[in-house]
This record gives C-alpha cells, sequence and structure tokens, in this order.
C-alpha cells in the first residue's frame, strides 16, 4: 500500500466519538478541521445556511430595526444541572438580543477549544446547542473553531453573537425607565448562579437547585405584542437584580423602591445562599428577566407573564422613584429599609 | 427552610419593635455593641435600626475576622505568597485587604503568584493532595467557628503524612477581644466608648459555649445577650438588653438557645487544644497587642506552621493613617466620622480592611445604609 492511499484511508475513518480527543490538527485549518465541522458541528446545527459551506452567512435584510449582540462563555463546569456550556451560550445570546423586544433570528458561534478535550463531550454541547438554538427558533449560521495548546483554556470556551428584528412600535432601552413606573420580575432569582456553585469543585453540598438557563425570546414576543408600552427589558445575568437594577438606574437617572417580601427567591436557593455568604440578589439567572413598565399597564403585563410558563411566578417587586442620588432601597421583610447595590469585586467563580 | 421564614417574619418583629419602644426608658440612652461582624452585616441588611428607638444606638463591634488583621500579618501572607513553588489558599475576602504600600494578594496574584480562593480548609487540603510538587499554604482567619475545622484539616494532613501541607494561622480569640474593649486603658482614655452592653456572638458561642461571659456581666457590670442572626432574634436580644438594663441587671443571657449551651461544643474544643497552644502576644487591627488573645500549632504540629516552616517574621505595619478603622473597631468611630468613607474609600477601591468583608461595618453601611446619610 503507498502512502497517499493510507493518508486516505485515515481520513476516510470517522472521528472516534467515544474515545477520542481534540489535538492541533483540529483547528489547523486542513481535513482533520474539515472533518470535525462535518461530522460533529454541521450535523448538531443542521441548516441551509451552514450546509452551503461558505465563510459567512448570507440572508435577506428585512425592513425595520435590526439589533446585534455577542457574549463569551466561560462556564465552570461546563455541565450543570440544567444545561451546559453549548445551550448556555445560545439562551445567553438569544435573551441579549431578545431583551430590545426584538425577534432573534441568527446566531455565529466561535469555539476555543483546549487540545485534548473529549470528542465526546464536545459532540455533546454541540447537540445541546442545536437543540437549544431550535427549540428557540434562532438558525447557528456561521461558525469558527480554534483550537490551543494544553493549559491556554480551560477544557472549552465559546463566543456567540447573535442577529434580531425589533416589531415596529417598539421602543425598550435601559434609559426609559420613569418614575412612577412598575418593575416586574419574571420568576425567582439566584437559581443559575447557585446551582454552578454548588457543583464546583470543592463546593459540593447535597442540593435540588437547577441552573433557570432558558431562551426567553418567546416570552418577550408575547410581552410586547400585548404591551407595546414596554420601556426597559433586561435579563439579571452576571451581578444578579441588584446590579441589573443599579444599571438601569444610572441609565434612566432614576432611584427605585422595592418591597423584599415580593421577590421570589426558592427556599433552596435561599439555604445555599446562606451557606455560602451571598445575596440572592447578586447571583446570576440565565431564564428570568425585569421589565419596567407604565404602572397602567403593569397588572396586564403581570397576566400575560404568568400565562406563560418561564413567567409563571411573575411579580410587581416595586415602583421606579425620582432620586438624583439613582439608589435601589427596599423595605425589607421585617420592616426597615436597605439599598440594593452593585457587590464589589466579590470572587465569584466563573458562571456564565 | 421554614426555619428560616420563622426568624424573619414581619409580625413578630413589628410586635418585638413594639415592645422596644414601649419599655425603652426616654430619659436615658442604650448604646448596645454587637461584638460579631455576623451581627452587623444583618442589622444593615434587614434594617432594623428602622425598628428601633432613636435612644437605642448600635455600636459596631471589632468581631470581623478580616478587619482585625493588623497589616503586618497580611504582608506575610503576601510574602509566603510570592515564594517559588507556593500555592496559597485564602478566603475570596482576603485577596482584596489592602497590605502595606499598596499591595494586596490580588495583586500579587496578578503578579504571578499563585493564589487559590478556597471556601473551607478542606478545599485546601485537597489542593496539597492534587499538587505534590508544591507547597500549599492555608490562610487561615477567624474566630472560635472556624478554628476548630483548621485543627481537624491539620490533624488529617498529619495523618495522611502530607508533607507539602501548612497552615499561616491567624486565629484569634474573642473573649481576649470583649476584655480588651473593655480593659484597655488606650480605649478608655479616648472615653468614646461607653457601652451599656453586649450583643453577643452567634456561632462563636456554638463553639466555646456561654460560661466565658460571664467573667464580664460580673467584673464590668455589662448585661449581655447571645444572640442569633436573624432579625427576630436580634430583636429578641435588643429587647433582653433593655431590660436588663432597666432592672439593673448585669447577666448572661442566651436568646440563641437554640443553638447555644453554657459549656458549648465539648469535642470542637478538644479539636482545638489538641493542635494549638495560645500564643503570648497578637497583635490586633485597632486594639494593637493583646496578651494571649490569639492562637499557635503546638511544637508537635510545628512542621505545619507555616510562620516556622518557613522562617517568616512579623514585621508591623501601621496601614494608612487616614482610614479610621482603628477607632471604628473599638467602637470610638461610625464609619460615616472617616472622611475617605464613600469618596475615596468605597468597596470598589478599599483604604482599609473594614470596607472589604461584608462583616466589616464600613462595607456594610456603604452597601446598605448610605442613602441614610442622604435623608437625615
Ligand atoms: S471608610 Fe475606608 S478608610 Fe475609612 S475607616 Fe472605613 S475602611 Fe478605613
Amino acid at each position: 500500500m503507498n502512502v497517499a492511499s493510507r493518508a486516505s484511508r485515515s481520513a476516510s475513518r470517522r472521528l472516534d466519538l467515544a474515545a477520542g480527543r481534540v489535538d492541533l490538527t483540529h483547528g489547523a485549518g486542513g481535513r482533520a478541521m474539515q472533518q470535525l465541522i462535518e461530522e460533529i458541528f454541521r450535523p448538531a446545527f443542521d441548516n441551509p445556511m451552514l450546509a452551503r459551506g461558505d465563510d459567512q452567512a448570507a440572508f435577506e435584510v428585512v425592513g425595520g430595526r435590526m439589533v446585534m449582540s455577542t457574549d463569551s462563555f466561560v462556564v465552570s463546569p461546563l455541565f450543570f444541572p440544567g444545561g451546559d456550556i453549548g445551550s448556555l451560550a445560545v439562551h445567553g445570546t438569544v435573551n441579549d438580543v431578545a431583551m430590545s423586544g426584538a425577534r432573534p433570528l441568527y446566531l455565529s458561534a466561535g469555539f476555543i477549544i483546549e487540545e485534548g478535550f473529549p470528542l465526546a463531550d464536545l459532540e455533546r454541547i454541540a447537540r445541546s446547542m442545536g437543540e437549544a438554538a431550535r427549540a428557540a427558533e434562532v438558525a447557528v449560521v456561521t461558525g469558527d473553531t480554534k483550537v490551543v495548546e494544553r493549559g491556554k483554556a480551560d477544557g472549552l470556551f465559546i463566543n456567540t453573537a447573535g442577529i434580531g428584528v425589533v416589531p415596529p412600535g417598539i421602543e425598550i432601552s435601559g434609559d426609559r425607565a420613569r418614575a412612577g413606573d412598575a418593575i416586574l420580575i419574571s420568576g425567582s432569582m439566584g437559581d443559575h448562579g447557585v446551582a454552578i456553585m454548588a457543583h464546583r469543585a470543592g463546593l459540593e453540598f447535597e442540593t435540588t437547585i437547577v441552573s433557570d438557563s432558558a431562551a426567553l425570546n418567546g416570552l418577550v414576543a408575547d410581552m410586547v405584542a400585548s404591551v407595546p408600552t414596554i420601556r426597559v427589558l433586561r435579563d439579571p445575568t452576571r451581578g444578579g437584580l441588584a446590579a441589573t437594577l443599579n444599571e438601569i438606574c444610572h441609565q434612566s437617572a432614576v432611584g427605585m423602591r422595592l418591597d423584599e417580601a415580593a421577590i421570589p427567591v426558592r427556599p433552596e436557593v435561599l439555604g445555599a445562599c446562606e451557606l455560602l455568604g451571598l445575596d440572592p440578589l447578586n447571583v446570576a439567572n440565565e431564564g428570568k428577566l425585569i421589565a419596567i413598565a407604565p404602572a397602567e399597564d403593569a397588572g396586564r403585563l403581570l397576566g400575560v407573564l404568568r400565562r406563560h410558563p418561564l413567567g409563571r411566578d411573575a411579580m410587581v417587586i416595586g415602583e421606579v422613584t425620582a432620586d438624583p442620588a439613582r439608589f435601589v432601597r427596599m423595605a425589607t421583610r421585617i420592616g426597615g429599609e436597605r439599598m440594593i447595590d452593585w457587590l464589589a469585586g466579590e470572587q465569584l467563580p466563573r458562571i456564565c | 427552610m421554614k426555619h428560616l421564614d420563622e426568624y424573619r417574619d414581619a409580625e413578630t418583629a413589628r410586635r418585638l419593635a413594639a415592645s422596644i419602644h414601649r419599655e425603652a426608658d426616654t430619659d436615658r440612652r442604650y448604646r448596645l455593641m454587637e461584638f460579631c461582624g455576623g451581627h452587623t452585616h444583618a442589622i444593615f441588611r434587614y434594617g432594623i435600626e428602622d425598628l428601633l428607638p432613636a435612644n437605642i444606638e448600635m455600636v459596631h463591634g471589632p468581631g470581623c475576622p478580616v478587619c482585625v488583621l493588623p497589616t503586618g500579618r497580611l504582608d506575610m501572607a503576601i510574602r509566603l505568597a510570592k515564594r517559588d513553588g507556593v500555592i496559597l489558599a485564602s478566603y475570596g475576602d482576603m485577596l482584596r485587604v489592602p497590605g502595606s504600600k499598596g499591595q494586596s494578594l490580588m495583586k500579587a496574584k496578578a503578579d504571578g503568584a499563585d493564589i487559590r480562593m478556597v471556601y473551607s480548609t478542606l478545599d485546601a487540603l485537597k489542593l496539597a493532595e492534587a499538587n505534590p510538587g508544591r507547597e500549599v499554604i492555608f490562610f487561615a482567619i477567624g474566630f472560635e467557628t472556624t478554628t476548630p475545622p483548621t485543627a481537624l484539616a491539620i490533624e488529617a494532613a498529619a495523618k495522611a503524612k502530607l508533607g507539602n501541607f501548612s497552615v499561616f494561622c491567624n486565629h484569634v480569640l474573642t473573649p481576649s477581644a470583649i476584655a480588651a474593649i473593655l480593659e484597655a486603658p488606650a480605649v478608655r482614655d479616648l472615653g468614646a466608648v461607653e457601652i451599656d452592653g453586649f450583643l453577643g456572638p452567634a456561632h462563636v458561642s456554638v463553639v466555646i459555649g456561654s460560661q466565658p461571659y460571664e467573667f464580664f456581666a460580673e467584673e464590668y457590670r455589662k448585661p449581655v445577650a447571645i444572640s442569633g442572626f436573624e432579625p427576630i432574634d436580634i430583636l429578641q436580644s435588643i429587647l433582653m438588653l433593655v431590660r436588663q438594663l432597666n432592672e439593673g441587671r448585669a447577666e448572661v443571657e442566651n436568646q440563641y438557645i437554640r443553638a447555644v449551651t453554657r459549656d458549648g461544643n465539648l469535642r470542637a474544643k478538644q479539636a482545638v487544644s489538641r493542635i494549638f497552644e495560645l500564643r503570648r502576644d497578637f497583635e490586633w487591627r485597632g486594639l494593637g497587642h493583646i496578651p494571649y488573645s490569639a492562637l499557635r500549632l503546638k511544637d508537635a504540629y510545628a512542621a505545619f506552621d507555616a510562620e516556622r516552616r518557613f522562617d517568616e517574621p512579623y514585621i508591623a505595619s501601621e496601614g494608612n493613617k487616614a482610614c479610621a478603622c482603628p477607632a471604628i473597631l473599638r467602637g470610638a468611630k461610625k464609619p460615616t466620622d472617616c472622611r475617605l468613607f464613600g469618596s475615596v474609600c468605597t468597596p470598589e477601591t478599599p483604604l482599609g480592611s473594614c470596607m472589604v468583608s461584608s462583616e466589616g461595618a464600613c462595607a456594610a453601611y456603604y452597601s446598605y445604609g448610605r442613602m441614610r446619610e442622604r435623608t437625615q
């Protein structure tokens, strides 16, 4: 057998998805990379634009405003109760696009893979990404793969970017909150961050907490269709409810007053937070949103939220106030008052 | 978690607050020190001061392990971390504490020192097992609550003959700090510290029991109420102190009976005394040198004592002179008395340890209570 035919035989051998590992040739732009794309990514994301095999995706531009967003995912561990880095990378960017009121359409996906990463894990993550994208009705239309030497990345990092279209008449932005507006949240706070921390090495305790990672675009579509007057939407990810509300106060130059008793927190999350010395309001969510709307529309908006499976536990948690200091205040459960502040540099593990 | 709800119940809180208002004598002031940083944190987190009459004032005490560690000890940790082959395992809070000359563990880490954030002594032990070629040093801080786990980790390391594990021990003792506040001439001369009674620590007392406080009640005529960390616990304990003061009593009362006994946790105390002995002298931030106020490893465990193993000397350092932490830790000043508070010194750019830990008075004021200053 000559060398050429031996080489062609080895290239035609399929990837060993059971025990194989990513090596540097998988990122070198040659046949091995092609094989990785063909056997793992293309079947997982399966759509006509990707199938064309170009370096870019081409699509028709529709009328109206387009939005674009990007996010990188470095979560550790890669698999956690309620999701994995793949589904998270879809949900995160879909939600960032949707928080403008837009309908997300297309995603890009960039993979930075550490040499030695198990092919089985890569395939599992790609499949989970594909499933998450199909469920959210978005298509992964272009992508990129890089492999770095062992020790230069922690297993796998993913970057996604997303594009969406805002329906006409919708004006949603963090600078539009006005004194008197109602503040709503779609459900319980802190589930994602606690689920991740609980499963981090060295911090394992008995828990049933599952990440809330979910694509919120379906919920947002219902909300803007029924209540087009919504002024602000945002998903309280890193830094939790506290950070997100403070961001909005700064953008809109307003204050807020919240009612602690109205903010849903699961008892297990509360218990874990006590143990870890955390405030659930500082802990990340990946499937919840904050909505701010004129007070007169709050009741209707709450109804829309509660009719959707991802908004069943929605609550009105407070109101926007006029406050030059831009403080977020909260009436505590026992009848006192305190501020809700950004968390300063707490050394939290990588949660997204 | 029904347990937690019970101690955070709005109706019970209202009832207790009403009793405090009714019973507090309007002709006098009540200055009550909560020793523990955990209580300081809870008081702000739940807005408990809003429920108290104006003549009851909570004075924040030194019971915050991050806060009382003197700058010189932090400098030692930084020097240890920078040694070749060392992994320093530390609680996350310590990373941001400012050391001498603008140093911090965070900066040392950015400069290449291998510093790992851990949540417990056990994490550090695991690090040592996983890195046999490296020296793993656990940066141990804390009062009587965190000492037993450190003792058990050292015992486990000794048993497993784990040759690359050691502890940089900064464990300190609560009764010594209370005595220092009541006794030290420096504190008395300042004259600013009037304390009528103490809210006794919760978790510390689970370990040491209520008995050690009896001396303070008797000797200094100061009532003590050992209190849990939940808002209802704290309100109940304040009511107990008000009643004691009204009746001229000075006793140790135990509000936290669901966890604290008179003798504490015998097994935890035994573990500590197997491994540790008293240090002749230890410097505290704010309280100065206090004899027999801290622990060190017994000679039999010297191999696990990072100070001896690496022959690292203590060099005292004053820290930032404008920082009022020392006076705050003695109860002589409030965070807002510090002219750096909130302007130069914030949780993002802390100049003193009290702004770092969530149990520190400055951090609690800043994160939970600074809107009060504006509205007053
Ligand atoms: S505000 Fe900062 S500088 Fe002032 S006492 Fe507190 S920690 Fe020290």
